[in-house]
């Protein structure tokens, strides 16, 4: 899967999430917490669904990594996401 | 025969809206089965059975709101089968409800079935007086988002607004709730206050090798250990775990704590996690995440608006690290978390950081004291620090 490819599955993931979110002016490099109304379960729910989407598995010490938008494309492409 | 009535949910609500029918006439109705979408301001509550019988025939049609004790239909008893006849449904008991007070999210007229629509998006069209019902959503899984309504809202250029207010009168009607309930309980209820910080080291390195463990479906988050201790803690000082009816303080054998959660747009709701004390972590994750999702896209059973017995609410994740809960009548305690935050700590003289967290307790004075509240606070510190027996 390519970058673009993985970003729009991130992107719609998180629409799915916070459908209230106005994902077009999200920035990749601030924090989803930062921009977005999202807590805890929402973040979980985030990560749940990024494995049923992409065949990824995503141990909790790694959650960090998905923090932003770009750094979530970056881990998805490096952990073989498909 | 019996009369269905329109349920008081919380102590605060006076009326209430059917929205939609989810039985016909004929229909067997068993426990537990949904027989009506009421609008509330509490959100759009699924609306439960509680006995037996057959829907005989409708009297309020939907769209219609009428006050709390209105007869919304008839049931006649015993199933058509003939089996298990049974006095039909007045729903939940009125005055002996317990009331997280709960702003909700917007109104929205009649759907069928369930919308995917943000609550923002849900409350624009409402302003808008836009239908839901009729908009192509474009958000992720066709979930209608604020641009939908706004476009739906342009497209009808000559189309007068037929309800502009409602949503208005939705967030004033909420503010309303809250204000009641909570001028209520500072009126009535004699507050007192403790608080206590609790060292989650332990806890948080045995859920974070639990979680090394679970499938990603099954992980924990740590406000669930946080809400079985208090269950727990709640056996040992079960005065707490009490409701008033009446005059008099109810003791409940029955632990259904109330999370607090807020909703998107604004307001929260606390609904019932049904038994949380006789329940692993694991399905009470399940339940806490199945209802989060309820609670932020409507869904919410009305057993899980009025059977709380005690609350507890977050404020964690907003950066509060100490949280003065004001009790939601008639529940005689709320218990507050604040953010988990790294701390210096001594252990055994040595001066260590740990990842710790201020527990609070709300509790009626008429009911407990300072002594039992503070045996309860020390049980959830107690109970935190062996978390694999929770």
């Amino acid at each position: 899967m390519t970058r673009d490819e993985i970003r729009a599955t991130v992107l719609r993931t998180l629409g799915e999430i916070a459908p209230e979110a106005d994902l077009s002016t999200l920035k990749g490099d601030v924090s989803f917490r930062d921009q977005l109304d999202v807590d805890s379960m929402d973040l979980l729910n985030f990560v749940i669904a990024l494995h049923a989407a992409l065949h990824v598995d995503i141990p909790e010490a790694d959650y960090p990594s998905l923090a932003t938008l770009d750094g979530c494309v970056s881990y998805l492409a490096a952990a073989g996401a498909r | 025969m019996a009369e269905f009535l329109m349920p008081i949910l919380t102590a605060d609500m006076s009326a209430g809206t059917l929205v939609e029918w989810r039985k016909k006439p004929g229909d067997a109705l068993e426990r537990g089965d949904i027989i009506a979408l009421v609008e509330t301001d509490k959100g759009l509550i699924d609306i439960e059975v509680f006995t037996p019988g057959v829907l005989e025939r409708i009297v309020v049609p939907p769209g219609t709101t009428v006050p709390t004790g209105t007869v919304l239909a008839i049931v006649r008893d015993g199933a058509p089968t003939g089996a298990s006849p049974a006095p039909a449904a007045p729903l939940p008991a009125p005055a002996s409800a317990p009331s997280p007070v709960a702003p909700a999210a917007p109104t929205m007229p009649a759907p069928p079935g369930r919308l995917k629509i943000s609550p923002l998006a849900r409350k624009l069209a409402a302003e808008l007086g836009v239908d839901p019902t009729t908009v192509r959503g474009t958000g992720g899984g066709g979930a209608i988002r604020r641009e939908d309504i706004e476009r739906a809202s342009a497209a009808r250029t000559a189309a007068p607004a037929e309800k502009p207010r409602v949503a208005l009168d939705r967030q004033a009607r909420l503010r309303q709730a809250i204000g009641a309930a909570m001028t209520r309980s500072k009126r009535e209820i004699p507050h007192y206050y403790l608080a206590t910080t609790i060292d989650l080291q332990r806890a948080m390195t045995w859920m974070a090798e639990q979680n090394l463990t679970r499938p990603v479906t099954d992980r924990l988050l740590y406000g669930v250990l946080l809400i079985k201790a208090v269950a727990l803690a709640l056996k040992e000082v079960p005065e707490l775990n009490s409701v008033w009816r009446g005059s008099e303080p109810v003791r409940r054998e029955a632990i259904h704590v109330g999370v607090a959660i807020s909703l998107r747009g604004g307001g929260l709701v606390a609904p019932a996690l049904h038994d949380t004390a006789g329940q692993s972590l694991g399905d009470l994750m399940r339940q806490l995440r199945d209802l989060v999702q309820r609670a932020r896209s409507g869904g919410l059973r009305s057993s899980e608006l009025s059977d709380s017995t005690i609350t507890v609410t977050s404020l964690g994740e907003q950066g509060v690290e100490t949280v003065f809960g004001v009790i939601f009548p008639p529940q005689v305690a709320i218990v507050g978390f604040g953010k988990l935050v790294e701390r210096p700590w001594a252990v055994d003289g040595q001066l260590v950081v740990r990842p710790v967290v201020t527990a609070t307790l709300s509790a009626d004075h008429r009911v407990s004291d300072g002594h039992r509240g503070g045996l309860f606070l020390a049980a959830v510190d107690r109970l935190l620090q062996a978390p694999s027996l929770l």
